[in-house]
């Protein structure tokens, strides 16, 4: 009899556990777009869509700006309707369903301001996407607002307030001060590319604030971050390794 | 300039509806807490003073300088008075900071700021200086005997700035800087469309060239630049196009006892005809598509609308830019003052950042305040800040200094210094101050601007989201910003400074029921403690 009970339960748990380890984040509740839909939606068009909570970067009364992320690809939802008891909840790979409307800000695809939310069941965590190879190229834009990771580049100089070469600035143009966004400049195959620490998303008590403010030009850097984009690709970094 | 969106929307929704409940704290503690600022006999300088300068730039490496060059020369002058440096980038910021500062007694000592902001610091008591006898203190004052260095006399401050800082019968501020808003052109489009600008912009000519530009082949390619996005006309400050609207139409906007006049019939003619022109792609706005001067050099908008302080972003050779040059398409800019419904009688805002400083318990650290604020009215100062954007000095003795008049004659020489759009869209202020004019400053005025440019905004989204926009939207539109704002419930506080409570006229109905019931409350513990006592005095007997 012990020997048939722990046959069940072993049996029992390898279905469990198969059951969490398939669901399946690209499926939608009825009357959600999947992504490939959302992409292909108009701008200024309603949309519902459903993703998973891959950081949240501010919440202001009663709006809150997340990255969410399926497993096909990504959205940016600014200034969702969302109490701070709700956004408490918001951790990192909750589901969520928004309804809101699909516009687009300098480049920025995203939720516009206003959309509301419910919490859904399910949970999903992404991986960082290695897109260094396709930094310059037309596809890059195809993994906007994703997770992404970027490997083996390089810190140039930037210039600041007084011409000096630094490896970072405060502000776009070094006119900004501690706890400001930091701007610095990377490079790969002689291209170079401005990456961000958004203050909001990451603010000067986190650790990629404290090492990008460490990195020194010349530095060879592994970053992990969200593909924001402001006129052009804009990553906003959430971690930076120096190689 | 560069993301500046994000933090200043999130701030503004944030300020307008927190404003209502920190200023309940911010009144009671201001009342508990500072005496009003009296001048000193002297200056005391055995003493070491730190004091703190909240101050605005527009994300301006030099501007940042001039502000830390500023403070080290005046530290020099007068080396007991170290100046701590707080920069920001919006006025909301330091608006939203000002207020949280007021409730725990924190506040800066002197700060840029908007006279609208100044008017909600002082619904707490004494919280800021009043500069009308420091003015012409014969000492201290400006330009006075003890002052270390050339500052200004009051006469020589442009008595039109220098009124737009007088409320409540007191100056609350000084003007520290002045700007307007500018029409910057692509001439080159307005041409290619068959139009020749005229010697003054009017709405309908810009309307019409607007409606003209939005022609596009069968591939979706725009006729006048031969790209997929074209957005005729981008106005970044909605708040000011409404206002200004208004104003040159002679329609109501507030009054100076602070009445809101802002949702009237002719408000609602001006969403009307704006939602037409959405409906074509004809416009839109900075909240909703970003920067004006971002399109305007790509060749994807033609009338691009903001402040003449945005000056070095505009124009294929701005100094300052957004975009990568691959962008950036060649056209011929013209800098005009903004549309007009009367050209005959041109009106347009006056804006920029004021100075206001903060009163505290010890007088002598307000007078080292003000010596500052005073250095920033000085020659050196007004011109090297004025000369990074299209900024006016706010004195008639720096305008008529040779050095800034060679610079305005300098006009075209660099693309840096001496760029001819930002020389030019500070002309168009210069020629036209008679013809600005200020909103009147109330408490709540903040919130009322802010609703201006809502009305506009929400109405652009939903013809672009295909809604029905119709008298029942206008009426929800209404309803929905003046309950947003609580703009209702500042109208019925009277709307009046906070200085000026004389001006606030019948106590509201539910302070009245509140203070009677104080009232009747302290009458019968009275009564019942006049029983006790007799009762005793019996039970004694």
């Amino acid at each position: 009899m012990k020997k048939i009970t722990a046959l069940l339960m072993a049996v029992l748990m390898v279905f469990g556990l198969t059951a969490c380890g398939s669901e399946d984040i690209n499926a939608k509740s009825e009357g959600v777009m999947t992504y490939a839909e959302y992409a292909a939606a108009e701008l200024d068009s309603a949309v519902v869509i459903e993703g998973y909570v891959q950081a949240k970067q501010s919440w202001w009364n009663n709006s809150a700006t997340v990255y969410l992320q399926d497993g096909e690809g990504a959205y940016f939802v600014y200034n969702m309707v969302c109490s701070e008891e709700d956004y408490a909840k918001l951790e990192q790979g909750t589901k969520i369903k928004v309804t809101g409307y699909k516009t687009e800000w300098a480049g920025e695809v995203e939720v516009a301001e206003g959309a509301t939310f419910e919490i859904m069941d399910g949970n999903y965590v992404a991986e960082a996407q290695d897109v260094t190879s396709l930094l310059g190229t037309d596809e890059l834009i195809d993994n906007q607002n994703k997770f992404v990771a970027f490997k083996d580049m390089t810190v140039e100089a930037s210039t600041d307030a007084n011409g000096n070469e630094v490896a970072y600035l405060y502000k776009w143009d070094g006119s900004g001060q501690d706890g400001d966004d930091l701007y610095f400049y990377v490079s790969l195959n002689g291209e170079k590319y401005q990456f961000t620490v958004e203050s909001y998303l990451c603010d000067n008590t986190t650790d990629v604030y404290a090492a990008v403010k460490n990195l020194k030009v010349g530095d060879v850097v592994d970053m992990e971050g969200f593909l924001y984009w402001y006129e052009g690709v804009n990553p906003h970094i959430t971690s930076v390794t120096v190689k | 300039m560069m993301k500046m969106r994000k933090k200043w929307l999130s701030l503004l929704l944030l300020t307008v509806l927190t404003v209502g409940s920190a200023l309940s704290l911010t009144g009671c503690h201001g009342r508990e807490g500072l005496e009003p600022f009296v001048i000193p006999e002297e200056f005391d300088t055995s003493r070491e003073y730190d004091i703190t300068f909240w101050a605005k730039n527009d994300t301006n490496k030099t501007q940042t300088m001039i502000y830390e060059q500023a403070i080290a020369d005046f530290e020099a002058l007068y080396p007991n008075i170290n100046v701590n440096l707080r920069l920001y980038t919006d006025y909301g910021r330091i608006y939203n900071d000002v207020i949280t500062n007021i409730a725990t007694n924190t506040t800066p000592n002197v700060c840029i700021t908007y006279p609208d902001h100044i008017a909600t610091y002082l619904t707490g008591d004494n919280q800021v200086a009043p500069l009308e006898e420091l003015l012409v203190d014969g000492k201290y004052g400006l330009g006075g005997s003890e002052v270390r260095f050339d500052a200004p006399t009051k006469e020589e401050i442009i008595p039109k700035f220098l009124e737009e800082c007088e409320f409540g019968g007191h100056y609350y501020a000084m003007p520290y800087m002045r700007s307007t808003e500018a029409c910057y052109i692509n001439k080159t489009y307005v041409e290619a469309l068959g139009y020749t600008l005229p010697e003054k912009l009017t709405w309908d000519f810009v309307w019409e060239v607007s409606d003209a530009a939005t022609k596009q082949d069968a591939e979706g390619n725009y006729l006048v630049n031969g790209q997929k996005v074209m957005i005729p006309f981008i106005y970044k400050s909605t708040d000011n196009m409404m206002i200004q609207m208004l104003r040159q139409k002679d329609a109501g906007y507030s009054t100076k006892e602070g009445q809101m006049l802002l949702f009237n019939d002719t408000t609602k003619e001006l969403l009307f005809d704006i939602a037409d022109h959405v409906k074509l792609g004809a416009f839109s706005t900075f909240k909703i598509s970003s920067y004006p001067a971002n399109f305007l050099n790509a060749g994807q908008c033609i009338f691009a609308i903001d402040s003449t302080a945005g000056a070095t972003w505009m124009g294929t050779d701005a100094p300052l830019c957004d975009i990568s040059e691959e962008k950036i398409v060649e056209f011929e800019i013209e800098v005009m003052e903004i549309p007009q419904f009367d050209p005959e009688n041109p009106e347009m805002i006056s804006q920029g950042p004021s100075v206001c400083i903060f009163n505290k318990e010890d007088p002598q650290e307000v007078m080292a305040s003000w010596l500052f604020m005073q250095y920033l009215l000085t020659n050196k100062v007004q011109i090297a800040y004025a000369q990074t954007e299209g900024y006016a000095p706010v004195t008639s003795k720096a305008q008529q200094d040779p050095q800034y008049l060679d610079y305005l004659s300098r006009g075209g020489e660099d693309n840096e210094l001496y760029y001819d759009v930002k020389i030019e869209a500070t002309e168009i202020l210069l020629d036209n101050v008679d013809n600005t004019f200020v909103t009147p400053v109330f408490n709540g005025s903040a919130s009322l601007r802010d609703a201006a440019g809502q009305l506009i905004e929400n109405t652009v989204k939903s013809v672009r989201r295909k809604q029905t926009v119709d008298e029942a939207y206008m009426e929800s539109l209404y309803s929905d910003t003046i309950s947003l704002y609580r703009l209702d419930q500042l109208e019925s506080q009277g709307g009046a400074l906070g200085a000026d409570k004389a001006a606030l006229g019948e106590m509201p109905g539910t302070s009245v029921i509140l203070l009677s019931s104080l009232g009747v409350a302290w009458i019968l513990i009275i009564l019942y403690v006049g029983c006790q006592m007799i009762k005793k005095k019996r039970n004694n007997q």
